[in-house]
């Protein structure tokens, strides 16, 4: 493929708010993760919870969108300058040129879900919350088309956890297709007792931190998140070289035993980054913590890279943020392009029996020139996004 | 820039409009809708056991793609595919949210399988074997045109049929006054980059802003045998379909962009 420059890139997690906080989090191994205090009745497990998503307010003629999955979104729009990037960009090409993609598992279900906490007593949804928009899971997409002030193409993706890397695939088409010059693509999940309860009942969840890789690993944990980025077919930046999807064609919520899809996905983004495996420095995984996903990935990264690629599970700093999982770890591996620090894996002591030389447990500083970031979900859709440093234009 | 596609398979489903035989003729007036609406199809794709607990976006996903395949005699396999909801299994997430107000720590598996917006997706990968990639996408009131526009927007760049799916079911319960929609709707297309002895129509397109006239709309005759569904706004495109003529057609795939379509008979 043609590659894509981004020119832009931000994301917002329990592991801090901006690039800066990330990296520093990162660098000193400084879990985002804390005991459970979400919601009235939490389950006793650890969470990545952003910090001041309470606190933070939309602006006066946002105020239809208001519930913590679009306040969520505000705040990662203003981390590294983003909003002002994105609002060049829509000067530069045009409102209309400019697509938007954007990917979430759940969107604003949260709203939905306090809407029925506080039914008035003819069974309606309380005043406050009678906005439909917000019951909807385009939600995202709108309040961030209005908050962008865009009017071209602006679509929700929602595949589970694979959301937020599929927009960059599909931005990279709507732009060859000629139906932008440009895109923003991102990802937005937030804390809601659907998640929290759902994958409960699928005892995925860990009582304790998670520990991606570790024998000792119980399940997830999960976090939230906020995420964007600026592709363009010019300019100064790490570029987006490959993508690969795959469907597993499995199970709703358990990896092909043999990693056929997840393979099948690793094997696309190097074919189409025309890139052989031993040019790959560093992986960030997608390293749930779950029994399943470990495993297989471990095994399927162990079968196609050789000794020297570093590979991690970050999800130690952040925990597991669902739909804005793609977009974060797609952060990660930009930051690791640009700064030449490698993350290694938190939380976990010893590493699984499956796992090959690639996973690493500890940080390393060195220069990559190519990087993958895999993003394996729910109802066996997966995605592998491939980038590039900015000296290998 | 316009581009060309070929439709292969088309596959509509709706109480009154039950399967793309009968549809095409009650579109074309030449037969009058049914007064019974017709009982929710059964997805055959499923396991025995797990057909009637199936929600009802899987059953008409799963309806409309596996007819719009056999029209267009292609391997479901072998094809990426788009779907596209507006809300999702609206009845599943009214119970979801329920559950969680009342008793969160007994929300079911199952029940939380099938509240993702990828279930009718991911149950179709699983039924027919597809390690192709899908999507799942939504866009509110533009979600008919917007995801077709994504089904094309493949097409033409990956130079491969894919099939493209739009549902959207009856909402129950508090939510059903915010998320307003009622009755099934399954539509279903599979498109192809080049004529082949299955073409039907071809269909050129171009995406461009908004024009002050508005999209298109079908006879409010068939309007009515949908109205009321959050994807009624695929029925111009259908009518269009049933017809066969020369049509040219305007759906809104967001607030100020406009879907252009030329279709002629192939």
């Amino acid at each position: 493929m043609t590659p894509l420059t981004v020119t832009a890139w931000t994301a917002t997690s329990a592991a801090g708010a901006g690039r800066g906080e990330l990296l520093a989090a990162l660098r000193t191994r400084t879990s985002g993760l804390r005991p459970n205090d979400f919601g009235p009745a939490p389950l006793t497990t650890w969470i990545g919870r952003v910090a001041g998503v309470e606190d933070c307010v939309l602006p006066a003629a946002l105020q239809r969108w208001e519930c913590r999955n679009n306040r969520l979104a505000w705040l990662g729009l203003q981390a590294d300058g983003f909003l002002t990037q994105a609002a060049a960009a829509r000067d530069r090409y045009g409102a209309d040129r400019v697509a938007l993609v954007v990917g979430t598992s759940t969107s604003s279900i949260g709203a939905s879900e306090e809407a029925y906490a506080r039914l008035d007593s003819q069974g309606q949804f309380p005043v406050d919350l009678q906005r439909p928009v917000v019951h909807t899971p385009h939600s995202l997409g709108d309040f961030l088309q209005h908050a962008l002030g865009l009017t071209g193409f602006a679509l929700t993706v929602a595949t589970a956890c694979s959301s937020s890397a599929k927009v960059f695939a599909q931005a990279e088409r709507l732009i060859a297709a000629g139906i932008a010059d440009a895109a923003i693509v991102g990802g937005v999940d937030s804390l809601c007792g659907s998640v929290l309860f759902g994958f409960n009942s699928l005892e995925l969840i860990s009582r304790d931190k998670c520990r991606p890789f570790d024998p000792e690993r119980r399940g997830i944990n999960i976090g939230e998140a906020a995420g964007f980025a600026l592709l363009e077919k010019r300019g100064d930046g790490p570029r987006l070289i490959g993508f690969g999807e795959s469907s597993d064609a499995h199970h709703m919520s358990s990896p092909h035993p043999q990693g056929r899809g997840a393979r099948a996905a690793l094997e696309a983004a190097l074919e189409r980054a025309s890139l052989p495996a031993s040019a790959v420095g560093y992986i960030n995984l997608h390293g749930t913590s779950s029994q399943k996903n470990d495993e297989i990935e471990a095994r399927v990264v162990a079968q196609l890279f050789p000794e020297a690629t570093h590979a991690s599970s970050t999800k130690g700093w952040t925990g597991h943020t669902l739909g804005a999982a793609g977009i974060l770890e797609a952060v990660i591996t930009l930051l690791a392009l640009e700064t030449g620090l490698l993350p290694g894996t938190l939380n976990t002591e010893s590493l699984d029996g499956d796992c090959g030389p690639q996973i690493r447990l500890g940080n390393a500083d060195s220069a990559v020139d190519y990087a993958l970031s895999n993003s394996f979900g729910f109802g066996g859709s997966n995605c592998v996004l491939a980038f590039g440093a900015r000296h290998t234009h | 820039m316009r581009h060309r596609v070929y439709v292969e398979g088309i596959a509509l489903w709706a109480p009154l409009l039950p399967g793309w035989e009968l549809a095409r003729e009650i579109l074309r007036s030449e037969r009058t809708p049914t007064a019974n609406p017709a009982p929710r199809p059964a997805p055959t794709l499923l396991a025995p056991t797990e057909r009637r607990r199936a929600p009802d976006t899987v059953a008409i996903a799963l309806e409309v793609a596996t007819r719009a395949c056999e029209l267009a005699q292609r391997d479901p396999a072998s094809m990426c595919s788009v779907f596209a909801s507006t809300h999702g299994d609206l009845a599943v997430t009214d119970s979801m949210c329920d559950t969680l107000a009342k008793t969160p720590a007994l929300v079911s598996p199952i029940k939380f399988h099938n509240s993702v917006h990828n279930a009718a997706a991911g149950y179709w990968t699983i039924g027919v074997g597809c390690e192709q990639p899908y999507t799942a996408v939504s866009a509110w009131q533009h979600t008919f045109a917007a995801g077709l526009l994504e089904a094309l927007t493949q097409t033409v760049v990956q130079q491969d049929p894919v099939l493209y799916v739009a549902y959207d079911i009856a909402a129950r319960g508090p939510l059903g006054t915010m998320a307003t929609s009622t009755g099934l709707l399954g539509a279903a297309l599979v498109l192809a980059p080049g004529p082949t002895s299955a073409s039907m129509v071809q269909l050129d397109w171009c995406a461009r802003p908004a024009a002050a006239a508005g999209p298109s709309r079908a006879s409010a005759a068939n309007g009515a045998l949908v109205a009321g569904n959050a994807m009624s706004d695929c029925l111009p495109l259908f009518e269009a379909l049933a017809q066969c003529g020369p049509r040219d057609l305007s759906l809104l795939a967001a607030p100020q962009l406009e879907l252009q379509l030329e279709l002629r008979p192939a």
